[in-house]
């Protein structure tokens, strides 16, 4: 393999400009490294003689696949010798003054996750689609977390408390469902209570400028505070007359449910999956195709500009908060209604705060948000899977893996991500 | 600074003039309405609180059914509950009049700035990268990180006593500040989001605490579950008194935040952490080097809060354990914002939030009020400290002065 080398410093009287389209050699390098750690761990230093097993389809499934077994050394050889290849063509394509195409990094991500699979499954088996099915859900409160990011963010304002609106949607969902007996008028709940958590921090960033990041650690915690309080003079005492609303039913789309393998993975699902997706399109043709989504934008992007127009600036942020937090509060219900059926203290773990890298991630677009949280869905959910059937290295790393690799995408492949221009300033009319 | 200019520019209202001593400057910011404010914010927050432990208290719940026919009944359950609540919080952190001799009436006191200690050290941490415009989450890893070198040093080296503790202390700061380092390096080469990298750098220390706590070097001898040996006398951080933990960090703590103040007032360096804060466009157009920056900046910040991981290992708790960040990373973060980002108002939030974990305990033990209440007074102090306005409002205190903003932190996301 040609490994790739560090180009030699430009000459100096190469102009900015020019400097800035020439392509980036990180990506090569990232590649480069990681091939090579596939070709040595998976590759030459996998155990030789074991099968790796995948299950493709579950018993209820019209068409049944029989499961897959594959020899593991020879074919993680052969996928690791994959990358190899990418991270090649990659290097020869920025030596040739060429961009890596997108298409290449995901060809290389599946190549890469497919040869560790086949090496960490060596000797066992493990159901595809399960490990989908499991993947999806655990992306559901990221993906609504990470889309009330860009709402608010879209409009410059800073969203950081999507924890607490994730947990209040979580706690509140279950508490009415509980009582009212109505797993609906939960969700009615779990949407006003994302809602109340946004409207505090649009009257305080947006009415009182207060700083927007201040505001919204500070609502974590305060929402952390009551919630924990709460559960513990009422919810855990009397569990039967405050906390037990049960799950929602899985509803499936009739012929779309039938597809192998992405069938049961989508369209096997509650009412809230459903939601997402539709949520998530309704976002994305909203900000980029509408008028609405013009002026919240420019209102992001521009504020004094869009004043100018006529836009009150305000007046859309504070919108555009509210309906981050509704987003947020209804992912928050996935928690208790859509999965588990009981709140627990402070279930919503930190998601948050991964939806915020989600958004990140994603460039502060709702498609590019769905992508980044999948991929965090998938990379926690195969970490666990792993942990049951056991792997060749100690459980501690395989769970630091997603987000060890984060880093490196964030690294490597995003690299430098531009935020809305006026994402956290207060516009005051002067 | 005169009424006259509420819009004046940062730097203008950030430096009274240079004749003004100590005692005018107290002055002039008593009689401007932010320590009143911050006072009332207190207040208002302890209503709010005293409100959720009465309506929650069963004692209270059975009168208030027949609320309308003698609310005072009600409102004697309420006060009672509230007030042995608070009474609980007030002994366990300032002063135990129920002793008789004074160290021991002061030891809650004593436990108040143990706690702080280390709430202190991580949230100079955020602060300093806050003046630099870097959102830092990742006091929590940098935490980790710092106690386990330390802690390594205090029991798995047997050093000469002094330089043990020496050496034990500086690994925990080198330990915080190459978790930070990592952080301002791939910020500073790659434009990677510090907060991204922050978040994830948390979990990684968090299962590398936990997988090192398995292995034969770091668990206990004997022990089943994940603990570290007790450290060596010789690297523990003394502690002053015989019938309280407070030891020599809280000094060390006190001395770091000098450092942080003067760096950031007096030294070349902490001047450009501040321009590269308010406009890395401008620091850059300046001749600075905003890379470099972001790289010290993380890794001083790191190094800080790899401090409160020392505190924790060689002062209070003494041995490894996979908690031993206890929340402090993310306590630090609301300790820094309501401090304002400056150094001595960190020491002053670190102190009054020190007071409320250390009556928090007492309080939930005596009078079985849940620990949680003190995480929403927390908050609803900072909240409305940070929105003066509000508590003006609310209080009908006249405006005497602009308030000012928090320095450093006016910018959203960073470039």
């Amino acid at each position: 393999m040609s490994a790739p080398t560090i180009q030699a410093p430009p000459p100096a009287a190469v102009s900015p400009e020019e400097l800035a389209l020439r392509p980036s050699w990180k990506t090569p390098i990232v590649f480069g490294v990681l091939a090579l750690v596939a070709l040595i761990t998976f590759g030459i230093l996998g155990e030789s003689g074991q099968t790796s097993t995948f299950g493709i389809s579950t018993g209820s499934d019209a068409w049944q696949i029989d499961p897959l077994a594959l020899s593991s050394q020879p074919v993680a050889l052969g996928l690791s010798l994959v990358c190899v290849v990418i991270a090649a063509y990659s290097a020869w394509l920025v030596r040739a003054g060429q961009a890596v195409p997108m298409w290449l990094t995901v060809l290389f991500t599946v190549a890469f996750v497919l040869a560790f699979l086949v090496w960490a499954v060596a000797g066992e088996q493990i159901s595809f689609t399960s490990l989908l099915q499991g993947a999806l859900a655990l992306s559901v409160p990221l993906v609504f977390g990470a889309l009330s990011g860009v709402l608010c963010e879209r409009a410059g304002v800073i969203n950081i408390a999507i924890e607490g609106q994730l947990l209040a949607g979580a706690f509140l969902s279950a508490v009415v469902a509980t009582l009212t007996g109505s797993l609906y008028v939960g969700l009615i709940a779990a949407i006003v209570a994302g809602l109340l958590v946004a409207f505090v921090l649009a009257v305080f960033a947006i009415k009182y400028i207060v700083n927007q990041i201040i505001v919204g650690v500070v609502l974590n915690v305060l929402v952390i505070g009551v919630t924990n309080f709460l559960y513990g003079q009422l919810l855990a005492p009397e569990a039967a007359t405050w906390n037990s609303p049960g799950t929602l039913p899985r509803i499936e789309i009739p012929l779309l449910s039938e597809i192998p393998v992405i069938g049961p993975v989508l369209f096997e699902q509650t009412i809230v999956v459903y939601a997402m997706y539709v949520t998530v399109i309704l976002v994305q043709i909203a900000l980029f195709r509408t008028r609405w989504g013009l002026r919240v934008r420019a209102v992001g992007e521009h504020p004094k500009a869009a004043d100018t127009l006529g836009i009150q600036v305000n007046k859309v942020r504070f919108r555009n908060v509210l309906l981050g937090g509704a987003v947020a509060g209804l992912g928050g219900a996935f928690f208790t209604l859509g999965n588990v059926g009981a709140f627990s203290r402070e279930m919503s773990a930190g998601q948050g705060f991964i939806a915020l890298a989600a958004m990140i991630f994603g460039r502060w677009s709702p498609l590019g948000a769905l992508g980044a949280a999948l991929l965090f869905g998938f990379a926690n959910n195969l970490q666990s899977l792993l942990g049951i059937i056991g792997t060749p290295i100690p459980s501690e790393f395989m769970l630091m893996l997603p987000y060890i690799l984060t880093i490196f995408a964030v690294a490597g492949l995003v690299g430098r991500v531009r935020a809305p221009a006026a994402d956290g300033e207060p516009y005051v009319k002067s | 600074m005169t009424d006259t200019q509420p819009a004046a520019p940062e730097e203008q209202q950030a430096k009274p003039p240079a004749e003004e001593s100590f005692g005018q400057r107290f002055m002039r910011e008593l009689t401007s309405g932010s320590i009143l404010v911050t006072i009332l914010s207190v207040v208002l927050a302890l209503f709010i609180g005293a409100i959720l432990i009465a309506a929650s208290d069963p004692e209270v719940q059975e009168p208030a059914k027949y609320f309308f026919s003698r609310p005072g009944d009600t409102l004697s359950a309420a006060w009672d509950s509230v007030s042995s609540a608070y009474s609980a919080l007030f002994t366990g952190s300032i002063i135990d009049i129920n002793e008789y001799t004074v160290g021991r009436a002061l030891r809650p006191l004593a436990e108040t700035a143990t706690n702080a200690a280390p709430l202190i050290a991580a949230g100079l941490g955020v602060a300093l990268a806050f003046r630099a415009g870097l959102f830092n989450i990742g006091a929590e890893g940098q935490i980790i990180l710092g106690a386990i070198l330390a802690g390594y040093v205090g029991f798995g080296m047997h050093l000469p006593t002094g330089l043990h503790l020496i050496v034990g202390v500086l690994a925990g700061i080198v330990g915080g500040a190459i978790w930070g380092g990592i952080v301002g390096v791939l910020k500073a080469r790659t434009g990677a989001h510090e907060v991204i990298v922050t978040i994830m750098l948390n979990y990684v220390a968090r299962f590398f605490i936990a997988y090192l706590l398995t292995t034969a070097a770091f668990q206990r001898p004997g022990a089943s579950n994940p603990v570290s040996p007790i450290v060596d006398e010789s690297a523990q951080l003394t502690r002053f008194f015989d019938d309280s933990r407070l030891h020599l960090g809280f000094v060390l703590v006190l001395l770091a935040a000098f450092g942080v103040w003067w760096l950031l007032e007096r030294s070349t360096m902490g001047f450009e952490f501040r321009a590269v804060g308010a406009n890395p466009n401008a620091a850059r157009t300046a001749g600075m080097s905003v890379s470099r920056t972001y790289i010290w900046v993380m890794l001083l910040a790191g190094g800080l809060a790899g401090l409160a991981g020392v505190m924790q290992v060689l002062g209070t708790e003494r041995y490894l354990t996979a908690g031993i960040s206890a929340g402090i990373g993310f306590d630090a973060i609301t300790v820094a914002l309501l401090g304002r980002a400056s150094p001595w108002g960190t020491v002053a939030a670190g102190l009054l939030f020190g007071a409320l974990r250390a009556g928090g305990v007492p309080m939930q033990a005596g009078t079985g009020t849940p620990i949680d209440i003190i995480l929403v007074i927390q908050s609803l102090i900072v909240l409305f400290i940070a929105a003066p306005p509000l508590v003006r409002a609310i209080f009908r205190v006249p405006v005497r002065s602009a308030g000012q903003p928090v320095a450093g932190l006016q910018r959203g996301w960073g470039a």
